[in-house]
């Protein structure tokens, strides 16, 4: 009789092999679609994918575009939420975490549904189709708010008081208690919500279809426009590998890999 | 006191933010005019048309559905291969968990175009299959994420102490480990749901042609102009709104209140 | 100590080693634990102590050697198939289970034969589990020990530190263990609370009668508590003895150190039963070779104070502690401090006179007098060891040899060789090697592992990183443990001998 001998270790099997199969394999998949072609019903390998997406000014002006778009609408992420973070995170109140629930419940909430009701009340007020990139904005700052306030929050409440008495002690006025102590101990707050909101601003199209009125297209739309439209599956994983190079010089430049288990999308709050 | 007119002023102005389209729906939902801003009288007449709407019963059933299947097998999933990871020597825990991150690193069209590739390639492309698995893609890390860190709270000799006083590894797993990380689990499973309901990308490349959620139906309803002409939709998500933030208010609120117990003790 | 009847070992480690990513754990070591007794495992942190404690209890599979418990082979049973409970350092006990259902845990589980009768008059065993009942009266019996009665329904979290610990060891006694394992049951607790668990842990294990194998690194508790002790050290065994055995006669200078408070002296032997050290010779009862150098051993208890004209030694008093039964006293004997504990007290300055009886004097083996490493010659005058590069004189490899300016060793007898990539070993003395803590200025580094104080210097112990090779020395200096340093030795201190006879280079 073979004795199968249970080990915890072997726990991880079954994720390992899901891993390899529906994440890993299909990354590569991309690769290796972006870089052949199909002529005749065979698929070749070549880099016309590549030289035709930097030489196309109208997917380069997506991609500067996109970039601008994303640009913005973090910026006044956390042009709104630093503020608000800060006020909830130093306030007094003994319930401080139901008023943080007020801010980022959004978040569980279905987002298109979401993105619809915003729509609705553009429409009412007479800005929707005025100005698409104006609104996209706009949907991209509602729809990823909370995203940046929840990280700010988390970093500021956690921030020992202690700090800001020694600087005040050692005689910084306000001005400089918050530019030199307070600023820099929530970076990994900034840095963190940053991430949250940059990369699906270029990239979640339904928020740009529905309030630039199907009339933007951004990074993630192109990518669906060549898989859905265009049926060309080798431009759109050229352009799926670009948006990843994005994506690791974001995490570069921000550090994320340090910091591996951070808490996305706030599930410690269920 | 300048200042805290400010604070309260910001904090008002964001919440209007917030709300005002959510509840300029919920309010409109209670009038049968097929435009918002025009008010033709209190009625709950669209709720009746929603809910006699077959196609959209169906949809909803669909959506609930797939979350609970999908939240489901990624809690399984990823609670077996979080304690794996955990109990693993690093060689192996390193690139698990790094595997384990690029979903949700990853922009979702990207993981949502990986996926239709593979599929196609093994001609299950646009299936349930598919589909289950795509929203497992989404959901199962995030269920490692929230069992990890609650493996690393636990003692670990408790493991040990429970083999020590005859439990077999199985035993031991299931009566000591098991509900030390239950909390994590439950988090694991409710935020599997919530994203497996917000999702609509990875849905829209990997349904069945003739399958729709929530999500996939009113982005096309908008998409073709004929969101106006169901204002059913608008009771809709009327209900789902109220009904998510009374969800999520009830669990919260509770979840603290043990917490605050136990501290004042 | 007497070989013993195969009945009467209930354990026994046969050259067992654990090796955890190449590191060993736990080095050969061999032992037995006699059926009933009181055992300690004693030895400063990363010593083995507690994996070997693991490897009996079956959490850890050895790397190789044996393990038997009454003669059977259990070294790789798992933990929930053997006859042995353990206690945690941090008690581990369920944070989701109230104390009932934590001491119930392994009754719960457990199956025990039943014979019954059936019609037809014939006998049939059956495993059945413990009914609720008995496992209740057994919980109870168990909180009764441990004294905490009516403690049934409490949670886990709203025990204090101590009545958790009892908590643990009764969960691990119901279940009637043959071997109780304790891994350092009591370093979590307050000083005073210690004190009564030692006696209450004594007294359990009378009462109960079956085998405690004890894990620590307080030495005062290994010798309070223990029948016998195991001393151990880098995952090798150091001494096993009685507490008394283990006190009086050390067997090294580690032992001597790590048990109670001791002077540790250089000593020459002078003659048959005398040693010379502190500029004076004494009687003494251990014999070794004439002129060898060895460490000598002296309890400050064991030193008698007397006026100045009556002591074999005379000293400064340069201290005078209070501790509460008796004064520390410290003393300078020549360049040695000798630490003296006494009822009487004396004053900083005075000149006292110290007896020393001849029983009291325990010398031993020194463990190191040399350092020996095999290490090859990189280019002229440099050699490779320990991890390190060190300049060093060649030419004493051949009399009468010089260098050329090509850096070729040119021998007495005018022949000329390469000395490239030759085999050497290395000796350097206790004496030679010097520290720094400019990593750049010697030519090895390391982290301090060991220090011992010999009455005028410390003896050190460099460990380098890479292939944890050992520098051995002595230095007046006091460094601290886990000091990051560089290792300086002198070229003229590094001897070299070739390995073998070297082919000439024409």
């Amino acid at each position: 009789m073979v004795k199968i001998h249970f080990s915890r270790k072997q726990l991880c099997i079954p994720y390992g092999l899901f891993l390899a199969l529906f994440v890993v394999i299909p990354m590569l998949l991309i690769l290796f679609y972006a870089f052949t072609e199909t002529v005749d019903g065979t698929i070749r390998f070549s880099f016309a994918n590549f030289l035709n997406f930097f030489t196309s000014t109208a997917k380069l002006s997506t991609l500067l575009m996109s970039f601008t778009i994303a640009i913005i609408s973090t910026a006044i992420c956390l042009l709104i939420a630093y503020p608000l973070a800060y006020i909830l995170a130093r306030s007094k109140f003994k319930k401080k975490n139901v008023l943080l629930m007020l801010f980022i419940m959004p978040m569980w909430i279905n987002f298109v549904l979401r993105i619809t009701a915003l729509r609705e009340l553009l429409d009412l007020i007479g800005l929707l189709g005025t100005d698409n990139y104006l609104n996209t904005i706009i949907g991209m700052v509602y729809d990823f708010l909370p995203f940046m306030i929840l990280p700010l929050y988390t970093t500021l409440e956690k921030l020992d008081n202690s700090y800001l008495e020694a600087a005040a002690d050692l005689g910084g006025n306000k001005f400089t208690v918050f530019t030199r102590v307070t600023f820099p101990l929530s970076m990994p707050g900034v840095i963190s919500g940053i991430t949250m909101v940059f990369m699906p601003s270029m990239t979640n199209y339904v928020v740009s279809d529905t309030l630039g009125n199907f009339n933007i297209t951004i990074l993630g739309k192109l990518i669906d426009q060549y898989f859905t439209t265009y049926d060309n599956w080798h431009m759109g994983s050229m352009i799926s590998i670009i948006l990843l190079v994005i994506i690791f010089l974001t995490m570069l430049l921000t550090g994320r890999f340090k910091d591996e288990n951070r808490d996305a999308r706030g599930a410690n709050l269920w | 006191m300048v200042k805290k007119i400010l604070s309260i002023t910001l904090c008002v102005l964001i919440l209007v933010f917030i709300y005002a389209p959510i509840l300029l729906l919920v309010v409109y939902s209670f009038t049968p005019s097929n435009v918002i801003g025009r008010w033709e009288g209190f009625s709950l007449a669209l709720y009746g048309q929603l809910f006699r709407n077959t196609e959209i019963m169906q949809i909803l059933f669909n959506t609930i559905w797939l979350a609970l299947a999908a939240a489901a097998l990624s809690t399984v999933l990823g609670t077996a291969g979080a304690i794996g990871i955990f109990y693993s020597r690093r060689k192996v825990a390193k690139p698990l968990q790094a595997a384990s991150q690029i979903p949700v690193i990853n922009a979702e069209i990207v993981t949502a175009i990986s996926l239709a590739l593979l599929f196609s390639a093994v001609l299950l492309y646009r299936t349930y299959f598919s589909l289950i698995i795509g929203h497992m893609v989404l959901c199962t890390p995030f269920v490692v994420l929230s069992v990890l860190p609650k493996l690393k709270q636990m003692d670990s000799n408790t493991y040990e102490a429970a083999l020590d006083l005859g439990a077999s590894p199985a035993q031991a797993l299931f009566k000591v480990v098991v509900p030390q990380i239950f909390s994590g689990i439950l988090s694991g499973f409710m935020l599997s749901i919530t994203l497996s309901l917000d999702d609509y990308i990875v849905t829209a490349f990997t349904k069945p042609p003739m399958f729709d959620t929530i999500s996939t139906y009113v982005y096309n309803a908008v998409k073709n102009g004929t969101n106006s002409s169901t204002p059913a939709l608008r009771a809709l998500s009327a209900l789902i709104f109220v009904v998510m933030i009374a969800i999520i208010l009830i669990i919260n609120l509770r979840a603290r209140k043990p917490a605050a117990k136990e501290t004042s003790k | 100590m007497a070989e013993l009847k195969k009945s009467e070992k209930i354990i026994e480690i046969v050259n067992v080693s654990k090796i955890f990513d190449e590191t060993a754990a736990v080095e050969d070591v061999n032992l037995y634990v006699r059926k009933g007794e009181f055992i300690t495992f004693l030895g400063p942190s990363g010593c083995g102590k507690t994996t070997t404690l693991r490897m009996i209890a079956g959490f850890d599979i050895p790397t190789s050697g044996k393990i038997l418990l009454n003669g059977k082979d259990i070294t790789n049973l798992p933990p929930n198939k053997r006859p042995v409970n353990t206690v945690f350092q941090r008690y581990a006990l369920f944070p989701h289970f109230n104390i009932y259902d934590n001491i119930a845990f392994g009754l719960k589980l457990k199956k025990i034969p039943v014979t019954y009768v059936n019609d037809k008059g014939e006998t049939y065993t059956k495993l059945q589990k413990l009914t609720r009942k008995e496992i209740d009266e057994k919980v109870k019996n168990a909180l009764a020990v441990v004294d905490l009665e009516g403690f049934e329904k409490r949670s886990v979290s709203t025990l204090s530190g101590g009545q958790q610990q009892r908590v643990a060891i009764a969960r691990a006694i119901v279940n009637e263990p043959e071997i109780l394992l304790l891994d350092e049951p009591l370093g979590a607790l307050d000083l005073k609370m210690r004190k009564e668990m030692q006696i209450e842990l004594k007294e359990m294990h009378r009462k109960l009668g079956i085998t405690f194998i004890y894990v620590t690194h307080d030495q005062e508790e290994a010798l309070t508590m223990s029948d016998t002790i195991v001393v151990m050290k880098d995952g090798r065994i150091q001494q096993i003895g009685t507490p008394t055995e283990i006190y009086n006669e050390p067997a090294n200078a580690f032992v001597a150190d790590f048990i109670g408070d001791s002077n540790i002296l250089n000593g020459t032997m002078v003659d048959k039963f005398t040693v010379r050290f502190c500029n004076h010779n004494f009687q003494c009862v251990d014999d070794f070779e004439k002129n060898e150098k060895v460490d000598v051993v002296v309890r400050p208890e064991d030193i008698e104070m007397t006026d100045k004209e009556n002591g074999m030694l005379s000293g400064r008093v340069i201290s005078v502690v209070f501790k509460g039964v008796h004064y520390e006293i410290t003393a300078m004997v020549g360049r040695s401090e000798m630490v003296i504990q006494s009822t009487q007290s004396r004053a900083v300055g005075d000149i006292i006179g110290m007896n020393i009886a001849p029983d009291n004097i325990h010398i031993m083996k020194k463990e190191f007098t040399v350092n020996k490493y095999d290490g090859y010659i990189s280019k002229k005058n440099t050699v490779i060891f320990g991890d390190g590069k060190f300049d060093c004189d060649v030419t004493q490899l051949y009399p009468g040899s010089h260098l050329d300016e090509e850096g070729y060793l040119i021998t007495a007898d005018g022949e000329k060789i390469d000395l490239t990539d030759v085999d050497v070993t290395v000796e350097v003395g206790l004496q030679s090697i010097e520290i720094s803590d400019n990593a750049d200025e010697g030519g090895a580094q390391g982290h301090i592992v060991s220090l011992i104080y010999k009455g005028d210097h410390y003896q050190y112990i460099v460990r380098t990183e890479e292939n944890e090779e050992d520098y051995v020395f002595d230095s007046e200096d006091l460094w601290n443990e886990n000091d990051f340093v560089s290792v300086k030795i002198k070229p003229e201190n590094i001897r070299l001998q070739l390995k073998q006879e070297m082919k000439q280079n024409g």
